[in-house]
């Protein structure tokens, strides 16, 4: 087939871009293992909160007023007086939370089957720096309804900044735009909000999946498809991504937005942890929360920092804690990719460090006593010792054989 | 993917239920709880009737307007204008009052606060609790103190509905003296079941005032999930239907 010819086939637009040549690539002709399960939904929701987050965002922004004197009236404003503002808000806040909910079974699904591992180093990679964006995102989010809360976490991350030795206090001040938390702080995250931090991680999520596209997907076998093709270079095992896995993620869709929906029309505020009380409240630099707490999803991160009572110390466990996921695919030395066929003391070693996880996630929302101080050590060794120690441990025991082809 | 499925709902439907549970449990010595009555239009209208004659004269809701106690709680305009809104504010109006911001900080101290989100920002269990345990303390500037809100600078102007509360003192085991329980020394024009029923239609008015579209959300709530469970059965059986040839 050469190329006028096969041009002649095509319409006048498809010679001009290539749309029907990107829809094959990507979706009739793009083959994944026909053995996906459960974990592998939450890829494309996660795709599916980031349009509900851009598409609900510019709505609110046509009404939302980023200033330290308005911003919070603008938000009532939007609650009462903006026709179905109230749903348009709720869907944001609701997305926002289970953007991380997605995105961290997401991330798991990655440790169960080693989807991190060669050749998809760059799709994890790419991966990480996606969490990293969309934690800045929604903590510049959360800033912008200018509650107390907001107000106060604004203060205590941004101090963060200031622990760093040397440029420390520098660093805060430019952070902020200004000597303390004020109205140039609300502007530019605001700004940064809007437009920046969306334009990155739309274009990562681009880098993540054309990444995905290029090695194939992983699988709950952590097999290479790819190894097994039939006369026309097709993978045994592969299905066309559409029509086979559209429909089916149509289902998993369709059971997240039931989820989505009893949250937004029946709790939205989640008992508190959504929309939390103190943040129905304006910001009040002379009054302090009675505890000030991150979002839920951020408290896991935030009880290693409480762990360690030196701040920059503290910081630097905070920063390594998210870090140190760039370095999986070079810290597990396993030869099998999934956790169906990994050794016993990769499985131990998993299981510790998913209840390490959830442990942290709430001593972070609990007062720090001083036996919950103590715990929180604890669980920090252990989510760090996950990864440190994790070159030696993936290599111990001995590991299942791998089938030649995809199971069911 | 059975298996993990299932753990999985198990998981969701604790995640979703437990908070729930947790926050149930916290009711505690003289803390009491509340649901808001939001469907309940008499107690509702009692509740606005309520407010403004005991509360709006230094209580503003500056987010809500007149007009939405017509719309919302079904009073026709005449009477909210008549016998609700004594500025003589426009209907489209927000509902501020007449009380000076200055002099009302050199008054109490610290300007009554706008109630509009009160019930979102504190919890209508709260501010049901927080009217119902003033007691007598002369060691207070006005006279009276609060179990929910220790030192709290608002007078009790209740009192002549509720009359007025002694403290009844418990010690901590460090010694520490604590009011251990509240009992009514001179009864006011309300017996105590009349005088909850009052305190429970402002904090259902006000639960109302935080968020005037709950109902609408919730009503709205209903019709949206059945059509996604409507079409999540769909789904599944197009999906199944589409699968049937993968081996």
């Amino acid at each position: 087939m050469t190329a006028s010819t096969h041009d002649q086939s095509k319409g006048w637009f498809n010679q001009r871009f290539p749309a029907a040549k990107l829809w094959r690539e990507h979706a009739s002709e793009y083959y994944a293992p026909k053995n996906f399960n459960f974990w592998y939904y939450f890829g494309s929701l996660a795709l599916l909160v980031l349009v509900n987050q851009i598409l609900t965002g510019i709505f609110l922004t046509m009404h939302y007023n980023p200033s330290a004197g308005h911003a919070f009236d603008s938000v009532a404003f939007i609650m009462r007086d903006v026709p179905w503002g109230w749903l348009v808000r709720y869907m944001h806040s609701t997305g926002a939370s289970l953007f991380f909910v997605v995105v961290y079974l997401h991330m798991f699904r990655g440790l169960l089957y080693g989807s991190y591992k060669s050749p998809r180093e760059l799709i994890w990679i790419f991966g990480v720096v996606i969490f990293l964006c969309l934690m800045a995102e929604a903590f510049m989010g959360y800033v912008l309804p200018w509650g107390n809360m907001s107000y106060w976490a604004a203060n205590v991350i941004i101090s963060l900044f200031g622990a760093i030795p040397w440029v420390g206090n520098t660093l805060e001040t430019w952070i902020k735009g200004s000597f303390a938390v004020s109205d140039p702080t609300l502007n530019r995250f605001f700004a940064l909000h809007v437009v920046a931090v969306p334009l990155l991680l739309v274009g990562l999520v681009v880098a993540h999946v054309m990444a995905l596209h290029e090695v194939g997907s992983n699988n709950p076998d952590g097999v290479e498809i790819k190894d097994h093709k039939d006369e026309q270079g097709i993978p045994l095992d592969g299905i066309p991504f559409h029509p086979y896995y559209t429909v089916k993620d149509m289902v998993g869709v369709m059971a997240f937005l039931v989820i989505f929906a009893l949250i937004v029309f029946f709790m939205p505020t989640f008992f508190g942890h959504f929309l939390e009380g103190p943040n129905f409240t304006p910001a009040n630099p002379v009054q302090t929360p009675p505890h000030i707490e991150p979002a839920w999803y951020f408290t896991p991160f935030y009880a290693i920092l409480r762990a360690i009572p030196n701040k920059l110390a503290g910081v630097i466990a905070l920063a390594c804690s998210v870090l140190i996921f760039f370095f999986l695919p070079w810290l597990d030395r396993s030869p099998v990719k999934s956790i169906r066929y990994k050794s016993w003391p990769f499985k131990v070693a998993l299981v510790i460090f998913t209840v390490s996880f959830l442990a942290l996630g709430w001593l972070g929302t609990e007062p720090p006593t001083p036996f919950y101080r103590n715990l929180g050590r604890v669980f920090a060794v252990l989510y760090f010792g996950f990864f440190i120690l994790m070159p030696l441990y993936s290599r111990w025991g001995k590991t299942k054989p791998v089938p030649e082809r995809v199971t069911k | 993917m059975k298996p993990y499925a299932r753990v999985f709902i198990w998981l969701l439907a604790g995640a979703l239920v437990l908070p729930g549970a947790a926050l149930a449990q916290e009711g505690e010595g003289l803390a009491y709880h509340y649901s808001p009555k939001f469907a309940d239009s008499a107690a509702l209208q009692r509740g606005a009737r309520d407010f403004m004659n005991y509360c709006s004269g230094c209580h503003t809701l500056k987010y809500m307007r007149y007009s939405r106690l017509s719309g919302d709680l079904h009073i026709p305009d005449k009477l909210v204008q008549r016998d609700l809104d004594f500025t003589g504010a426009k209907l489209l109006a927000p509902m501020d009052n007449a009380m000076p911001k200055a002099s009302a900080t050199e008054w109490f101290g610290k300007a009554p606060p706008d109630l509009s989100l009160i019930a979102r920002y504190r919890g209508p269990s709260w501010v049901y609790s927080y009217l119902l345990t003033y007691y007598v303390d002369p060691s207070s500037s006005t006279g009276v103190n609060n179990t929910t809100f220790p030192g709290t600078a608002m007078p009790f102007p209740l009192w002549r509905l509720q009359g007025w509360q002694t403290p009844v003192y418990g010690k901590h085991a460090d010694g520490e003296r604590y009011v251990k329980s509240l009992t009514l020394q001179q009864r006011g024009s309300m017996s105590p079941q009349q005088y909850r029923r009052f305190v429970g239609d402002i904090v259902t008015f006000l639960a109302y005032v935080s968020e005037p579209n709950h109902n609408q959300r919730v009503s709205l709530g209903v019709k949206v999930v059945i059509y996604l469970v409507v079409f999540l059965i769909l789904a599944y059986f197009l999906k199944r239907e589409f699968w049937k040839d993968v081996h």
